[in-house]
């Protein structure tokens, strides 16, 4: 019973400190993009609050919380409210099966780093089999968040921002799907830990350098900024047509909520980015150099690795909206479906066909 | 082919976003920067906030003739002349200005009262800064207007 209740309140403890680890990422993520974006135009970007404009972000949060919580007439008030609530807490869900390093040994069966991972007697670790699906499903209901924002708002800008983040997400799902799957192939496996034990060594054993799955990791970062709706694929929410998309109608707290999910959502993509194609939480130099460090951060290292190459992602994500155009609404599905799909196609054959070739 | 040009091109946008991090801002140092104007400028012609000048020996350059009121067209501009006398001389003719208000409620700073001016006496400054919480705090007098005493001149 007792080991029953410490079980479980480690267990939460584990998950409130990585959902606020999560969450203040998101919130200086923003504060990052609105430097770095201010850079790339020759500006300062955020310099009033705190040094730096450091505490940006605490401004905008305190802000949101006191703004007036509209809800404008003839809107379908539940889906209204669960629709912001639906696109966060999914945001957040799928970092319940990231594993972001291996095992802090000094914290027993909770050592494991990742929500749903635990440690064994023999000192292996559980995980989900299938965490890849789970992050895949996650983010695929994902899209329900904003097409009930966009049904039960009763405004055109709304509505037609939700369509169009429906059939865009829909289409891009398929090939984000299929490009993962050359992966899936090359570790023979759904578990995330599984495929980054798989390319456990320096960094051309990474998945992105085996064979031709850089070609793979491309399909897969295009189809993962439209799934986040990130330029240049953010038609929904486009402001030069559609005012704010799906958010048009969303003011205080609820519109900060999509605001996080969508910054969550980023996240979780350059995670599953990291794991899938980047070695995870390997160190790049992993058994070319000999260091040796104190126990506790010999243990958070591989926490700090992955982090960099989240960290690398989410730059790339903020420079690639400091550079390019949004796409036409007919564009980005041509590009969709008549590019991105038959090259996902045609990496799995020949992937499927180099696994064959290594397994003779 | 098409496609890698497509690339390159990309990759030529992702470059120059990457080099113009490191360029210095085109960003004016307003309001932390130094003098006046704490750091925001302007070209010559701008025109802001009125100055009245004076003129090499201090005197006010204002004679009061009423041009740049007649020329406003909204009528913003209030003058009251009085006459100078030996013993009392603030500008180098027969009157001057002894009152001389500017009401930014309504005026549309567009220069014809300085183009009016005989004597060059009202000018166009740089001053941008005329927000006010009143609206009555808005009618700038003439000591709010002047150009200070300069420095020699103060201790006749």
């Amino acid at each position: 019973m007792i080991e029953t209740l410490k079980f479980v309140a480690f267990l939460l403890l584990k998950i409130v400190v990585i959902t606020h680890v999560l969450l203040g990422a998101v919130a200086y993520t923003v504060w990052l993009e609105r430097k770095l974006i201010g850079r790339m135009q020759n500006r300062w970007g955020p310099t009033r609050v705190g040094p730096f404009g450091l505490l940006q972000p605490i401004a905008d949060g305190v802000k949101f919380i006191l703004k007036e919580d509209m809800l404008p007439p003839g809107v379908n008030k539940p889906l209204f409210v669960l629709a912001p609530l639906l696109a966060v807490a999914l945001g957040l869900t799928s970092l319940a099966v990231i594993p972001f390093g291996e095992t802090v040994s000094q914290l027993g069966k909770l050592g494991a780093l990742q929500i749903s991972g635990f440690v064994r007697a023999d000192g292996s670790i559980m995980d989900p089999g299938v965490g890849l699906l789970i992050i895949l499903a996650v983010t695929s209901i994902g899209v329900y968040g904003i097409a009930l924002a966009g049904w039960s708002s009763n405004s055109k800008y709304s509505l037609l921002g939700s369509l169009r983040a429906s059939a865009q997400m829909v289409s891009y799902e398929l090939s984000l799907g299929l490009s993962l799957v050359g992966v899936i192939m090359l570790s023979g496996s759904l578990s995330l830990r599984q495929i980054v034990d798989a390319q456990a060594g320096p960094f051309w054993h990474w998945n992105v350098f085996v064979g031709l799955q850089f070609i793979a990791f491309f399909i897969y970062l295009t189809a993962a900024y439209a799934e986040t709706n990130r330029i240049p694929f953010d038609l929904p929410e486009a402001e030069t047509e559609l005012v704010a998309g799906y958010h048009t109608e969303y003011s205080a707290m609820k519109f900060a909520m999509f605001f996080m999910a969508e910054y969550a959502n980023m996240f979780t993509a350059s995670c599953v980015a990291t794991l899938l194609f980047f070695g995870g939480w390997h160190s790049p130099l992993e058994g070319l150099v000999k260091y040796s460090l104190p126990p506790l951060l010999a243990a958070l290292e591989p926490v700090f690795w992955f982090a960099a190459k989240i960290f690398v992602f989410i730059f790339v994500y903020i420079w690639i909206r400091g550079t390019l155009p949004r796409f036409r609404y007919d564009q980005l599905m041509a590009f969709g479906w008549k590019v991105l799909l038959p090259l996902a196609i045609a990496n799995i054959v020949v992937t499927s066909l180099y696994v064959a070739w290594r397994t003779v | 082919m098409s496609v890698l040009k497509d690339i390159g091109a990309i990759a030529k946008g992702m470059s120059i976003t990457f080099g113009e991090m490191f360029q210095p801002t085109v960003v004016e140092n307003y309001p932390d920067g130094p003098g006046p104007f704490k750091g925001a400028k302007f070209q010559e012609r701008f025109r802001g906030l009125h100055v009245l000048q004076r003129d090499e020996n201090g005197l006010e350059k204002c004679v009061a003739c009423f041009l740049c009121a007649a020329a406003c067209p909204s009528n913003c501009i209030y003058i009251e002349a009085a006459e100078n006398t030996e013993e009392h001389r603030i500008s180098g003719a027969e009157r001057y200005a002894k009152v001389y208000n500017i009401d930014y409620n309504r005026c549309i700073f567009c220069g014809y009262c300085v183009e009016a001016c005989p004597t060059d006496a009202i000018t166009h400054g740089h001053g941008f800064e005329l927000a006010a919480f009143n609206a009555s705090n808005l009618v700038y007098r003439k000591e709010q207007l002047l150009m200070p005493t300069p420095a020699p001149q103060l201790q006749r």
